[in-house]
């Protein structure tokens, strides 16, 4: 039995997609407790999408591929800032137009280039074959994230909760702003690498949801979330080889899982909670 | 120490889709003010405010604080901002505690890691405002009265010279709203500028020294008895104030008074038969009904 548990560790290919996917699922935890709480959730979908035409350029002409997608994301990002400050559309819509432009392009860009670029592998991730340069992006954007979350995390919850208040003590709000977005678009690129441009979102945003039911501080957020980003994305990974199904499907899958469980029998916010206070607040007969 | 000023020269403000939301708006204060900012909705109060904050850039004109750009001022942790109610996450996942040591952030070091001194200055804050027993609860388990005093003690920690209030009263239960006013007062007297931006007219009077009326521009400012009287008010207000006359042919009140009354919603202002204001405080107020009930 304990032989057969252990046989993913047996495979080299195994070990790297378990350690690799648990830091990108860490660090898109540590993300998310930020990007929820801001609602930036539908700009995280946007962006992760919006990467796909850079991905194609990258490979095209053979540069890194968390180059052109990092770029791609930002332009995105920029385009959505233009449209909303020089026309009357509402932002759903923008988010809704920029995204689906982005990813047709990329769609375009991929079935038409002569370089051969997998187009499942951008779609739906590919963490079992990913090579030794994808590897070192991933930890240097993981890095980081992780040194500019944990030195700055103070002013960026000030700048999610109050911006005003940002703003009167001085502290330069749109340098945050843009942070956090550049954030953002690295850690989708990494994200990419694990559970493809369709699930990305699903990393960026069921982590914090989960551990925003959790707990009423945001502090202990910040380590709940990419504890459970973390460990989703360790056992989702090492599950796929006994399930022999795709990796980011058992990663998200996972995650969903905690977020019910979270759902309904979170000590304060769950529903059986609520139930009980609202069962506790009528007097008994 | 000089004292504080605030000037506010000749500002404008455009908004990108060409829409001019205040007109060369000139005023001026100085230190020890309680100082109402009144005007209806759309009349450019709220951009007025966020002119001083520094939220919005004057298309002309300036705004100065003891003679620096707002830039400058806001740097120096000057100027300290109580939010509206609705512009507030409640939900958002902060202790009282928390959102107080929000405020000390200017004064922190890079990290942000509170010393002793910031944590003594949030717990003198959160005393001052009768808040330091529920310093660790979520600021959306609060009354509307209570989720007010945490902010104010924000400003407290902060150490701002000029505050910035919006709405402070709405939401606001009464014996909190006294212990606001009070607190406002002590802190006019320590030489600060408090800058109320209400619509409440009924409230002005009663614990603002100075009105800055708003209509697009500064239609006048000075003392709350200069500013207020029906004319500016009409002025300000338009069609917007409801109008009331009452004489002893309409109520029979046993002193028989007939007095007009301005208002736009639940407290109203209420004028004598020589078109001043009946009264310019509580105390005042007081005053009148003790006044009466010894002539009985």
């Amino acid at each position: 039995m304990l032989e057969y548990l252990t046989t993913p560790l047996h495979y080299d290919y195994m070990l790297r997609a378990i350690w690799v996917s648990a830091m990108i699922g860490g660090v898109c935890g540590f993300l998310s407790s930020f990007i929820t709480l801001k609602g930036w959730s539908l700009m995280g979908d946007a962006i992760s999408h919006a990467v796909v035409p850079g991905v194609a350029i990258a490979y095209i002409v053979g540069l890194p591929f968390a180059l052109g997608a990092f770029i791609a994301g930002l332009l995105a990002a920029g385009a959505m800032a233009v449209i909303k400050s020089q026309s009357r559309i509402r932002e759903d819509a923008i988010i809704g137009i920029v995204f689906t432009t982005f990813f047709a392009l990329g769609l375009l860009l991929i079935t038409i280039s002569p370089a051969r670029v997998d187009l499942k592998t951008i779609i739906f991730g590919n963490i079992l074959g990913i090579s030794n340069v994808d590897i070192l992006q991933v930890i240097i954007i993981s890095a980081v994230t992780l040194i500019v979350l944990g030195l700055k995390w103070r002013d960026l919850m000030l700048f999610c909760f109050d911006p005003n208040q940002a703003r009167t003590l001085g502290l330069p709000v749109r340098l945050l702003h843009l942070t956090l977005l550049t954030l953002l678009s690295a850690t989708a690129v990494a994200a990419l690498q694990a559970v493809g441009a369709i699930l990305v979102v699903a990393m960026l945003i069921t982590p914090g949801a989960t551990a925003y039911l959790l707990t009423d501080r945001f502090s202990r957020m910040l380590w709940l979330s990419p504890l459970m980003g973390a460990l989703t994305s360790l056992t989702g990974a090492y599950a796929s080889f006994f399930l022999n199904g795709a990796t980011g499907g058992c990663i998200v899958t996972l995650q969903t899982i905690l977020f019910l469980i979270a759902f309904v029998f979170a000590p304060k916010h769950g529903i059986l909670a609520s139930k009980r206070r609202a069962k506790a607040s009528i007097p008994s007969a | 120490m000089t004292p504080l000023t605030l000037d506010v020269d000749s500002v404008s403000v455009a908004y990108p889709n060409g829409h001019r939301a205040l007109n060369s708006a000139t005023f001026h204060l100085s230190g020890g003010t309680i100082c109402a900012l009144v005007g209806i909705n759309g009349s450019g109060k709220s951009t007025l405010f966020k002119t001083i904050m520094g939220f919005v850039e004057p298309s002309s004109g300036s705004v100065r604080i003891n003679g620096l750009t707002v830039r400058e001022v806001l740097k120096k942790n000057l100027v300290a901002y109580v939010p509206q109610a609705e512009e507030v996450d409640w939900e958002f996942p902060v202790s009282v505690r928390d959102v107080t040591m929000m405020g000390r952030y200017g004064a922190m070091n890079f990290l942000r890691i509170p010393s002793a001194a910031d944590k003594a200055a949030v717990e003198e804050s959160l005393r001052r405002v009768s808040m330091w027993e529920f310093r660790d609860r979520q600021i959306g388990e609060l009354s509307g009265g209570q989720k007010k005093r945490v902010f104010l003690a924000r400003a407290l920690a902060q150490g701002g010279r000029v505050i910035m209030l919006d709405e402070p009263f709405t939401g606001v239960d009464v014996t909190t709203e006294e212990a606001i006013i009070h607190l406002l007062r002590e802190l006019r007297d320590a030489g600060c500028i408090i800058l109320v931006s209400t619509h409440n007219l009924g409230s002005v009077p009663e614990f603002c020294d100075q009105v800055v009326l708003i209509n697009r521009t500064v239609l006048a400012y000075g003392s709350t008895a200069e500013v207020f009287t029906e004319q500016n008010l009409t002025l300000a207000f338009g069609g917007v104030l409801r109008q009331f006359h009452f004489d002893q042919s309409t109520i029979q009140d046993h002193d028989g008074r007939a007095v007009r009354v301005l208002t736009d919603d639940e407290r109203p202002l209420v004028f004598g038969k020589d078109g001043h204001l009946e009264y310019k405080d509580r105390q005042g107020r007081e005053d009148i009904v003790k006044q009466r009930e010894e002539n009985e």
